[in-house]
């Protein structure tokens, strides 16, 4: 059977920054704010290309993120681009009060998300940034699985009228959507059908999730894939439903064990339709700089520990 | 609107006014601040600012911040004074379900143009609003009140560059500087104070036109927002020096007065200080 990962690789941020660009051209009230990193999170091209379109609020997150909020009350749509580190902590009761309360039009942009942040360390990676939106109200919180459901996903936030938190990657991804793929907001994507496991992921945690349950299916293990790429509002009805049908959940999720997919998902389930679970994602430890697969694999969050926690969850039946 | 100072300086008496009685009939609120700040709002709302309380969204208004969002009830006895809502709307300040929150709330209340309360973010927000009418063409005002004590947040600087790098002589910030805060640092003859001196300098360094004025003195505050509109390629900062507690002899240069709630007698002699009708 064929992968569900094509051999092409992409990287988010790319495809972020040439959508950014597009939109920053053709909708006069698209405003791309930068907080002096975009050479890095690719929202470059717009400065070169476009910079009529592009602010520059240099190295000042708070100041960034209120000036976006007062951009958006004169009607204009700003863009916030910075790593999620600095979003989600630098930045926070700057959003809470003047961004998400207000239900303000203000798109921000966590590039750098999670735990591969090239080399850069605890103070660059991002593990709670879902667990810090998902809390504020009126927020939505979204983690696209590849280069894809970016473009889908900013096509949804251009439309729509509210805040909007998305979490970017910094290295390249496997392809898993074609360019039919439609986003719906709330929605969670069924990838892979299964009958004695469900794995619900998110983010780049989906292509490690279909890799470990493709290896498992080796070895006589039905598993079923579902991904997760609105994690706020989240879909309810999909999880009570994969429950239901596999008894058994593992989350994946590139972010701590605490407040994220995986803590969203159990409360769902404790609330109405308890199963065993158990989540993959960064332990309640402090995390460090290091090639991608050394982290991977000393935070126990690669695909082979997704498969380790689904085997050992379908014990529990 | 054609005001004399005469007709401000009675508006203002009532605003005072509208302050003390409120927070006595909510039990909770700051006083010192709001006093301070009421001249400059009064100013603002009935002389300096294209509004109109009918059309409290008309995208081509004037904008207004309270970055200081602690002295929300001066702002909304002023706004009640204009026409944006009853006067008698004031007794539910602070109650639940109303409109008028203990900090301004952009969504509670039409009028307001930002929500603030947490020090620090009103400028940032509001150097958004004038940055945005500068990228649209668009010929509305923003003006910003700022607190000397919500100076010490470091986002207050960061605003300050930016609208500075900005060029936005669309933009004019009052500083209230009243010299005092909650509590502050030791002062002589055990009196409480902030630690600036000569906010001049430290604006005048950003960038920024700097005007001092009396912040109480009508004439005055005339003169310095005629002179802003004067200045081109960079921000204004009105600094305004003003009085904690003004109005009313025992609130005074007061600390405790920063949001202490007035006894019934304390209530009786300030009215009776103000001259005022209700």
């Amino acid at each position: 059977m064929a992968s569900l990962l094509s051999d092409k690789k992409e990287t988010m941020r790319d495809i972020f920054g040439e959508t950014i660009l597009q939109l920053s051209k053709e909708d006069e009230k698209v405003y791309v704010v930068d907080g002096d990193l975009a050479n890095s999170t690719k929202i470059d091209g717009v400065a070169l290309k476009n910079p009529d379109k592009f602010l520059q609020m240099g190295i000042a997150e708070q100041n960034m993120l209120s000036v976006c909020s007062g951009l958006a009350t004169t009607g204009l749509q700003p863009w916030a681009v910075t790593f999620a580190a600095f979003l989600s902590k630098r930045a926070i009761d700057q959003i809470q009060v003047q961004i998400a309360q207000p239900n303000l039009n203000v798109n921000m942009i966590g590039a750098y998300s999670g735990l591969l942040t090239g080399l850069t360390g605890k103070t660059h990676q991002s593990l709670e940034d879902i667990a810090i939106f998902r809390t504020l109200a009126n927020m939505t919180v979204l983690a696209p699985a590849d280069s894809t459901e970016v473009k889908k996903m900013m096509e949804f936030a251009h439309q729509f009228d509210g805040p909007v938190y998305m979490r970017l990657a910094r290295d390249p991804y496997p392809v898993i959507f074609e360019d039919d793929y439609e986003f719906e907001i709330g929605k969670a994507v069924s990838l892979k059908e299964g009958t004695d496991v469900t794995i619900i992921s998110t983010g780049t945690q989906t292509s490690r999730s279909i890799e470990a349950a493709e290896s498992l299916e080796k070895e006589g293990l039905s598993v079923a894939v579902l991904h997760m790429p609105t994690i706020k509002p989240l879909d309810k009805k999909a999880i009570v439903k994969a429950a239901e049908k596999t008894g058994v959940i593992v989350t994946a999720e590139e972010h701590s064990i605490y407040g994220g997919l995986g803590s969203a998902v159990a409360e769902v389930l404790v609330e109405e339709k308890p199963v065993p679970m158990l989540r993959v994602g960064v332990k309640d430890r402090n995390t460090e700089s290091a090639p991608n697969e050394a982290l991977l694999e000393d935070f126990e969050v690669s695909a082979a520990h997704i498969a380790k926690a689904v085997k050992e969850v379908v014990k529990r039946k | 609107m054609t005001l004399s100072s005469e007709d401000l300086i009675n508006k203002a008496r009532l605003a005072r006014r509208y302050v003390i009685e409120t927070v006595h009939h909510a039990g909770a609120g700051h006083l010192g601040g709001p006093l301070s700040a009421i001249d400059l709002l009064t100013y603002l709302y009935f002389k300096e600012m294209n509004i109109d309380p009918k059309n409290p969204r008309n995208e081509n208004r004037d904008r207004f911040v309270l970055s200081k969002g602690h002295s929300a009830i001066g702002l909304y006895s002023v706004l009640a004074l204009r026409g944006y809502l009853p006067v008698e709307e004031l007794k539910t300040f602070d109650a639940i379900n109303s409109r008028l929150q203990a900090h301004p709330d952009l969504n509670a209340l039409p009028g307001l143009d930002m929500s603030t309360g947490s020090l620090g973010q009103g400028i940032s927000a509001a150097v958004g609003m004038a940055l945005g009418a500068k990228l649209q063409n668009k010929a509305f005002r923003t003006y910003c009140i700022v607190g000397d004590g919500e100076s010490q947040e470091g986002q207050v600087w960061e605003a300050a560059d930016v609208a500075s790098k900005y060029r936005l002589d669309n933009f004019v910030a009052i500083l209230d500087y009243n010299k005092l805060q909650q509590f502050g640092w030791n002062g002589e003859n055990g009196r409480r104070k902030i630690p600036v001196e000569a906010p001049e300098n430290r604006w005048r360094a950003f960038g920024w036109h700097v005007i001092s004025i009396d912040g109480h003195n009508f004439e005055e505050i005339e003169a310095a927002f005629k002179e802003a509109r004067e200045v081109k390629d960079r921000p204004t900062i009105i600094i305004a020096n003003t009085v904690k507690g003004k109005g009313v002899s025992f609130m005074e240069n007061a600390y405790l007065w920063h949001s202490r709630v007035p006894t019934n007698e304390e209530l009786a002699n300030a009215i009776k200080e103000l001259c005022v009708e209700g």
